[in-house]
C-alpha cells in the first residue's frame, strides 16, 4: 500500500474516537442513573441483557449459515417461530416441562431447517447468489402464511402457557424472575456447547475451515454437503431454543412472531460482523441493551424501539459495514 | 498399469475449452511434471484429477479406478492429495489445526500424530509455529504448511500446483529438495510448475502443455536438452 504512512495517524485518530465514545457512554450512564435512579437503570440493563441473550441464539444461526454458504437465510426467523409453536403444543396438549419442550423445539427446527436447505437452497448452490436469496424470502413467506392456515397453527394470537409458575426474587433492589434465570442459563449452556463443538471437535474445525476456504476444505476430503447440513442444523437448534425462551418471556405467539426478533437478530449479526460467531453474540447483547434502554429512557420509547434497530443497521452500514469484529472482506474469485 | 492414467481429457469452463484432449500417465514412484505458460491448463488438469471439475470427455483412472464420477472426498480417501495453487491454507486456523484438517479423512490419532511428526522433520519451522494462525505465516512458511497439510492424508499421489510461486530462490531450492525427499519416501508426485528448469531438474518425466494440449513429452533430461523447451520455457537458446 502506498498510503502506509497514513496508518499511524489514522490509528491515533481511531483511538481518540474510541476514547471519546467511552467517555460519552460513561457520561450517558451517569446521566441515566441520575435521571431515574440506579435501580431503574440496572433493571433496564438486566432486561436488555436477557433480550440480548435470546437475540444471540437467533443471530448465531444467521451468521453461521452465512459463514458457510454466504446466504442470508431469511426463513431462519420462521424456524424460530415454529420452535415456539412446537413447544406450545407440547406444553398445552401434553403437559411437558420446560426442558423437554426446549429439546423438542430444537429437534423440530433442526429437521425443518435441514429440509429447507435441501429443497430450497441446495438445488441453487451454483446459481447466482441472488437466486438463493429470493428462494429464501419465498420460503419465509411460505412458512408464515402456510402455518397461519386454520389446520396448521391458525392465524390468531395464542397465549403461551408457561409450564412453571413465575417467581420473582428481589436481589439488591432488582427484580429477577425465574424466566430471566432460565433464559440466561439455557443460553449460556448452549453457547458453551457451541463453542466446544466449533473449537474442539474435528467437525467443528472442519466447519471453520469450510467457512474460510471451501475449495481447500473439499481438497482435505471434507464433505461440504455434510458441513452445510450440520450448520443449518446447529443454527436451527439454537433458533428453536430461542423460540421457546422468547415465548416464555413474551407469552403471545402467532405465525408472524419471528419477523421482528429475526430482523433484530440479523441486524445484531451485521453489527457484530456477519460470519463472526463472537460478533453475533456481542452484537446481540448490544441490540438487546439498545432496545430496552430506548424503551426505558426515551420518550415514546416503546413506539420507536423497532425504528432504533433499523437506525443501528443504517449506522453500521455507514460507519463500518463489516461490523465491529468483522474484517474487510476480500471477494474471492 | 500406471498409477494414474489420464486419457483424452477434455474440460471446459462454460464455453471456454481449457483442456482439449490431454493424455499422460504417472508411474508408481515417479515425479512427473506438467509445465507450460499461463493459461495452458495445468491447474485445470489438477482440479479435474481431484474431482473439483468434471470432464466433458475422457477419463482419469487411479490404479484402474475411474475418478471422473467420484466425489472429492472419496478421491482423497483413495490416496490423492492436492496442494493447490496459491497455497490456500486456512488463515484463521492454527498451524496445528491446518495440519489436522489435512488428516480429516483419517481416524487413528496415534498414526495422525506420527504423520505430524514426519511433517515436522521435513519442516521444523512449522513445529516452532504450531499455535500461530496460518494467515500470519510468511509466504514460504505458508507453502511449507500447505505441503505439510497435503501430506497429512498420507497420499500415494501428491499433486503440487506451483509450489515455488512467489518464493525467494533459496527457499525454492529448499522446497524442491524436500519434494525429492518426499518422493524418495515412496510418494508419487505430479508437479505443476512455471519454473520449468527447477521442475525438470527434480522430475523423472515431463509434459509440456500448450493451450490445453500436450505439445511435448519425454524424459526430464531430454526435455531440458530440447531446443524448443529451452527457447520457450527456460529463457535460453
Ligand atoms: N474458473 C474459471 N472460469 C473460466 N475460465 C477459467 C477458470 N479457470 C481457468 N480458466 C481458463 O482455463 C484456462 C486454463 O487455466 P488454468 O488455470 O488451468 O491455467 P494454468 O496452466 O494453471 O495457468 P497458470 O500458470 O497461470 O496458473 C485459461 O484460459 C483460463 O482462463
Ligand atoms: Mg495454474
Amino acid at each position: 500500500m502506498r498510503l502506509t504512512w497514513l496508518r499511524t495517524p489514522l490509528r491515533i485518530i481511531a483511538w481518540m474516537v474510541y476514547a471519546a465514545l467511552s467517555l460519552v457512554i460513561v457520561y450517558g450512564v451517569y446521566r441515566l442513573i441520575q435521571f431515574k435512579g440506579a435501580t431503574y437503570f440496572f433493571q433496564a440493563l438486566l432486561d436488555g441483557l436477557r433480550l440480548g441473550f435470546v437475540y444471540a441464539l437467533i443471530a448465531l444461526g444467521y451468521t453461521m449459515v452465512y459463514g458457510i454458504v454466504r446466504l442470508i437465510n431469511f426463513a431462519h426467523c420462521d424456524v424460530f417461530m415454529v420452535g415456539a409453536f412446537s413447544s406450545y403444543y407440547a406444553i398445552t396438549s401434553y403437559g411437558w416441562g420446560i426442558v423437554p419442550a426446549i429439546i423438542l423445539a430444537m429437534v423440530v427446527c433442526i429437521v425443518l431447517n435441514i429440509a429447507i436447505e435441501r429443497m430450497a437452497y441446495k438445488p441453487l448452490r451454483n446459481a447466482p447468489r441472488i437466486t438463493a436469496l429470493i428462494s429464501a424470502i419465498g420460503v419465509s413467506f411460505f412458512l408464515e402464511y402456510f402455518t397461519a392456515l386454520r389446520f396448521v397453527f391458525g392465524a390468531d394470537f395464542l397465549t403461551y402457557k408457561r409450564p412453571f409458575d413465575v417467581v420473582v426474587w428481589n436481589v439488591l433492589g432488582l427484580s429477577i424472575s425465574n424466566i430471566t434465570v432460565i433464559i440466561v442459563a439455557v443460553t449460556l449452556a448452549l453457547l458453551a456447547l457451541l463453542l466446544y463443538i466449533i473449537n474442539r471437535t474435528k467437525v467443528g474445525k472442519a466447519m471453520r475451515a469450510t467457512s474460510q476456504d471451501a475449495t481447500a476444505a473439499r481438497l482435505m476430503g471434507i464433505d461440504i454437503d455434510r458441513i452445510i447440513t450440520l450448520t443449518f442444523g446447529i443454527g436451527a437448534a439454537l433458533a428453536g431454543a430461542a423460540g421457546v425462551l422468547y415465548a416464555i418471556a413474551f407469552p403471545q405467539i402467532w405465525t408472524f412472531m419471528g419477523i421482528m426478533p429475526g430482523l433484530k437478530a440479523f441486524i445484531a449479526a451485521v453489527l457484530g460482523g456477519i460470519g463472526n460467531i463472537a460478533g453475533a453474540v456481542l452484537g446481540s447483547l448490544l441490540m438487546g441493551e439498545i432496545e430496552v434502554l430506548t424503551v426505558s429512557f426515551v420518550p415514546f420509547g416503546s413506539r420507536i424501539r423497532d425504528l432504533v434497530a433499523f437506525l443501528v443497521l443504517i449506522i453500521v452500514f455507514l460507519v463500518k459495514p463489516t461490523g465491529i469484529l468483522g474484517e474487510p472482506q476480500v471477494e474471492k474469485v | 498399469m500406471a498409477l494414474l492414467d489420464v486419457s483424452d481429457l477434455h474440460v471446459a469452463y462454460g464455453a471456454i475449452k481449457a483442456l482439449q484432449g490431454i493424455t499422460f500417465t504417472i508411474g508408481e514412484g515417479e515425479i512427473v511434471t506438467l509445465i507450460g505458460a499461463n493459461g495452458a491448463g495445468k491447474s485445470t488438469s489438477l482440479r479435474t484429477i481431484s474431482g473439483l471439475l468434471r470432464p466433458v470427455q475422457g477419463s482419469v483412472c487411479f490404479r484402474g479406478v475411474d475418478l471422473t464420477r467420484m466425489s472429492v472426498d472419496k478421491i482423497v480417501k483413495l490416496g490423492i492429495s492436492q496442494v493447490p495453487e496459491g497455497r490456500q491454507i486456512f488463515p484463521k486456523l492454527t498451524v496445528r489445526e491446518n495440519l489436522e484438517m489435512g488428516a480429516f479423512t483419517r481416524r487413528d490419532r496415534n498414526e495422525i500424530n506420527d504423520s505430524m511428526e514426519r511433517v515436522f522433520s521435513s519442516f521444523p519451522r512449522l513445529k516452532e509455529r504450531l499455535h500461530q494462525l496460518g494467515g500470519t505465516l510468511s509466504g514460504g512458511e505458508q507453502q511449507m504448511l500447505a505441503i505439510g497439510r497435503g501430506l497429512m492424508s498420507r497420499p500415494t499421489l501428491l499433486l503440487l500446483d506451483e509450489p515455488s510461486m512467489g518464493l525467494a530462490p533459496i527457499l525454492v531450492e529448499e522446497i524442491f529438495s524436500i519434494i525429492s525427499q518426499i518422493n524418495s519416501e515412496g510418494v508419487s508426485i505430479l508437479l505443476v510448475e512455471q519454473n520449468a528448469a527447477m521442475a525438470l531438474s527434480v522430475a523423472h518425466r515431463g509434459y509440456v502443455l500448450e493451450t490445453g494440449k500436450v505439445a511435448l513429452q519425454g524424459d526430464a533430461s531430454a526435455l531440458l536438452a530440447n531446443p524448443q523447451v529451452q527457447e520457450a520455457y527456460l529463457g535460453e537458446g
